[in-house]
């Protein structure tokens, strides 16, 4: 081999070497497309859900109750019967079977629907309104393109019969798509068109709350103890060590923790946000620590000496100089932890989090989910409907992680004072 | 009651402020001396008088209060003639008690259960009140003794400073608080199921089915049983799932992430490191669940699929969809660690390799990256530990069952998805299955404690070196 070939193996050496390089981050950013792609595609629809214009007429002699009636007498009144009578004629069906494929086209919840139109309005006895009612989760994932109709009938949950109808709503327009207002508002349920993350808003809304109040006051004392007050002796050295080695137990590890300590000793009631936000607390602790102790050793002495200099004692130095020039990065550790905190899941589950609850918790000791959580039980459903469901609830998920990032990074570049 | 207490404490603190400040004030005016400190410390140091042993206080009340009450409770229902053989049955009881005194219990009610529900009142009366009556004891008592402090004009900041100094140290203590309580709740199980199950058949057996402990009361064990639950707790197949899947995570993180570390560190311009950086990034701090979910409803079929095509039987949860997803997770613990490490190597070393020819790649592959490798070492070990300690991607996309295999394309199980299937649901405590969870979750922790410790002694090592 001559010099120039030898140096021109070398060149496409460094050339291909350069290449794994670009190739690897591309490979990297692939991923990120195609999870947020994925996740989006099969998520946007649960947005809107399916509705199916009926004509609804009340009569006087299928409800017990008069124009004018109260709140109370409407909500004890029964509209299952006008439901029927309602329902089955948005559609000619000959007989009782085909009247009973026709009921299952709407959701469980239509006869509430009706209800709660009469009590916007209560004098709508003897007349006949237009409402948009909720469609079944199989309607609403056929009309959604998300079901496909060219499968042998019995492998599909929709019946020959049922898709006659379907098609003869769309024919009339009676059927249409609007703004799902029970992804937003409901919480968890059997049925996936009824099926919302209202519970588990609230749920992760207060477990983050409590995380926040509980991990940051102690996190940034402990931040300053360590940085400003610790003398340098053996029981310093030991509480580094052991906050570094907390920040990388795995989370699970902190479920049993709660499990042991705050369920079976302290007998804190399971399934709450409250139990949830003290074990997350305890895990966001070190991780909110090691950022705020780099933005307090980033202030420079001479601020400190400054201070002592005109007269100031120790903490007073502290409190009035150093502290409120590390706020901004301290705040933005405490913001990216509490991020982290907001996804995590392994550790919910260990306290039982996972339990099926309806009901939106009015407090942090009522039993609740949480975004995440309401992820991994989804996931965990058969029905074709749960899948968007799960990917829309990612995708509020990442908005909320994507703003709270955004804030803590824009927290840093406006206020954080570079020192050199 | 507890909220009441806590607003009654804020507003006598914040009322001991305006007193202390203005009685100083008017101290300092009358006797016609010079304050030791200003007068709002003389607040300050009331309000931490009287707020701080009083908040202690009715923590650790409140911590105590339900657990002694409660043994109490069963203390007294047994000596009525309730018969409860465990544990379980005795919560069970005592749920029932405090079901009927909170008017929210509609069985059949037994005398036994009356009168203790009946002494459960009578009981929580008598805590709520001792309770009240000590709090305020303790207030009065402190705010005397602060009260006459501050009349002999102390140097009221330096002795604010001082409490507030330990309110900082208690501060930093509750880290070592957490450990402390990691290892008691993870010993304190594993202890009782390590006095069941053998440490050695735990350790070297190879069968893990802890369905079939069945057995509620470790103490009424019979010889048989005995035999049989000993086969049940083997650790080897899990410790071999875990690590197979995260090696096959490895496998895609270290070359991904380490080839873009020192790509970013080393050929790209400033702006497409600030640009490519916190992408990979974003993959850090997207939750495990979310690729849980990719990985059981996109990645899972998607191979089962192209297996089909191939002709092999590939399982919907096999390792290698779980390992590949976990390891496109951990790509940016790698890549930016290795990046950081790659930085700090000091220029004159490239420098020197520049200067007698080599080319950039040889610089690196022959200058950078053996003087970066401890640094480098480090970074993939803490990788490692996150990859084993990762829960959420295996509970959703790996297998459940115990398969000894090292075929990517069958499903294994891990330690986490383990801990996770065995506690979620109903529990009974005292079982050794539930007991098991808490060992595997011992060793977990062990495990990923010296990985780390070995991770960090080398990246620390590595940083003296070039400092």
């Amino acid at each position: 081999m001559t010099k120039e070939e030898r140096l021109k193996k070398r060149h496409r050496a460094e050339k291909r070497f350069r290449f794994y390089g670009l190739t690897s981050i591309f490979v990297a950013l692939l991923f990120v497309v195609i999870l947020v792609q994925n996740i989006f595609s099969k998520g946007s629809s649960a947005f809107k859900k399916t509705v199916i214009t009926t004509e609804v007429f009340f009569d006087q002699e299928l409800l017990e109750i008069q124009n004018g009636a109260s709140q109370e007498e409407i909500m004890e009144a029964d509209f299952y019967d006008i439901m029927i009578e309602n329902l089955i004629k948005a559609y000619p069906a000959k007989d009782r079977d085909e009247e009973d494929e026709l009921l299952k086209l709407f959701s469980g919840d239509a006869e509430i629907e009706i209800k709660k139109a009469f009590l916007n309005d209560n004098n709508l006895i003897g007349k006949t309104i237009t409402l948009d009612l909720t469609a079944s989760d199989d309607i609403d994932q056929l009309h959604k393109g998300n079901y496909p109709r060219d499968l042998p009938e019995e492998r599909r949950r929709i019946s020959d019969f049922q898709l006659v109808i379907y098609d003869y709503f769309v024919e009339n327009k009676k059927i249409s798509k609007n703004f799902n207002n029970y992804f937003f508002n409901n919480g968890d349920s059997r049925d996936p068109e009824l099926a919302g993350i209202g519970g588990a808003l609230v749920g992760s809304f207060y477990s983050i709350l409590i995380c926040l109040l509980l991990a940051f006051p102690v996190a940034v004392l402990a931040s300053i103890y360590l940085e400003e007050f610790a003398p340098k002796n053996k029981i310093t050295d030991f509480i580094e060590i052991n906050i570094n080695n907390l920040a990388a137990v795995p989370s699970i590890v902190y479920g049993l923790l709660a499990l042991q300590i705050l369920l079976a000793t302290i007998q804190l009631p399971r399934s709450t946000p409250l139990v949830a936000g003290i074990t997350l607390a305890l895990m966001t602790l070190p991780r909110i620590i090691i950022p705020c102790r780099a933005s307090l050793k980033a202030v420079p002495p001479s601020i400190r000496e400054g201070a002592l200099a005109v007269g100031a004692s120790k903490f007073q130095s502290v409190f009035h100089h150093v502290v409120p020039l590390a706020l901004p990065g301290t705040l933005s550790g405490t913001i990216i932890g509490l991020a982290q905190a907001l996804g995590e899941t392994a550790p919910l589950i260990l306290i039982g989090m996972v339990a099926f609850v309806v009901d939106i918790p009015s407090s942090p000791v009522d039993p609740s989910s949480s975004l995440p959580v309401q992820v991994y039980l989804w996931s965990e459903s058969a029905e074709r409907g749960f899948v968007e469901k799960t990917s829309a609830t990612i995708m509020m998920l990442l908005s909320f992680l994507i703003v709270m990032n955004f804030i803590a990074v824009y927290l840093r570049q406006k206020f954080e004072k570079r020192w050199n | 009651m507890n909220f009441v207490l806590l607003f009654l404490i804020t507003i006598f603190s914040l009322s001991l402020f305006f007193y202390g400040r203005s009685k100083t004030k008017s101290i300092s005016i009358e006797k016609n001396i010079r304050l030791n400190a200003l007068p709002k410390f003389y607040g300050y140091y009331l309000v931490l008088w009287c707020s701080i042993p009083a908040l202690v206080f009715l923590l650790v009340w409140s911590l105590f209060e339900p657990v002694i009450i409660k043994s109490i409770i069963i203390e007294t229902a047994a000596n009525q003639g309730a018969i409860f053989s465990d544990k379980n049955e005795a919560n069970l009881i005592y749920e029932k008690i405090k079901a009927i005194h909170l008017g929210t219990y509609f069985g059949d009610i037994d005398s036994i259960l009356r009168e203790s529900a009946l002494a459960y009142a009578k009981f929580i009366n008598l805590f709520t009140n001792s309770k009240v009556v000590l709090i305020f004891g303790i207030i009065i008592a402190s705010v005397i003794y602060s009260l006459k402090k501050i009349k002999n004009n102390n140097k009221a900041r330096d002795d604010v400073e001082v409490i507030l100094k330990g309110l900082l140290f208690v501060s930093s203590l509750i880290a070592i608080l957490t450990t402390l309580g990691i290892i008691f709740s993870l010993l304190f199980e594993s202890i009782k199921f390590f006095s069941v199950i053998n440490i050695f058949d735990y350790l070297f057996g190879t069968n893990w089915s802890p369905q079939r402990a069945f057995v509620r009361d470790a103490s009424s064990i019979t010889a048989a049983e005995f035999e049989e639950l000993k086969d049940a707790f083997g650790f080897i197949p899990l410790i071999a799932g875990t690590s197979f899947i995260a090696f096959i995570a490895m496998l895609v993180a270290v070359p991904i992430g380490l080839f873009s570390g020192i790509y970013m560190a080393e050929y790209a311009s400033i702006k497409v490191r600030r640009i490519s950086k916190p992408i990979i990034e974003i993959l850090a701090g997207i939750p495990t669940v979310v690729y849980g979910f990719f990985a059981a409803l996109t990645v899972g079929p998607f191979f089962r699929q192209v297996g089909e095509n191939l002709g092999l039987t590939v399982s919907s949860e096999s390792a290698l969809a779980a390992g590949l997803i976990m390891g496109i997770m951990i790509i940016p613990y790698v890549s930016s660690l290795s990046d950081d490490v790659i930085n700090s190597v000091p220029q004159s070393l490239r420098d020197g390799s520049y200067a007698v020819g080599a080319t950039k790649s040889e610089t690196i592959k022959q200058v950078v990256i053996p003087s970066a490798l401890p640094g480098i070492i480090g970074s993939v070990l803490l990788a490692v530990s996150r990859a084993i300690g990762e829960t959420m991607i295996v509970v959703m996309a790996a297998g459940l069952a115990a398969n000894l295999t090292i075929n990517p394309l069958e499903s294994t199980t891990t330690i986490t998805t383990q801990i996770v299937m065995i506690l979620v649901g109903d529990q009974e405590f005292d079982s050794p299955k539930t007991q098991s969870a808490f060992a595997l979750g011992l060793t977990l922790f062990i495990a990923t404690l010296i990985l780390n410790y070995i991770a960090q002694r080398a990246v620390k090592k590595y940083r003296e070196k070039y400092d």
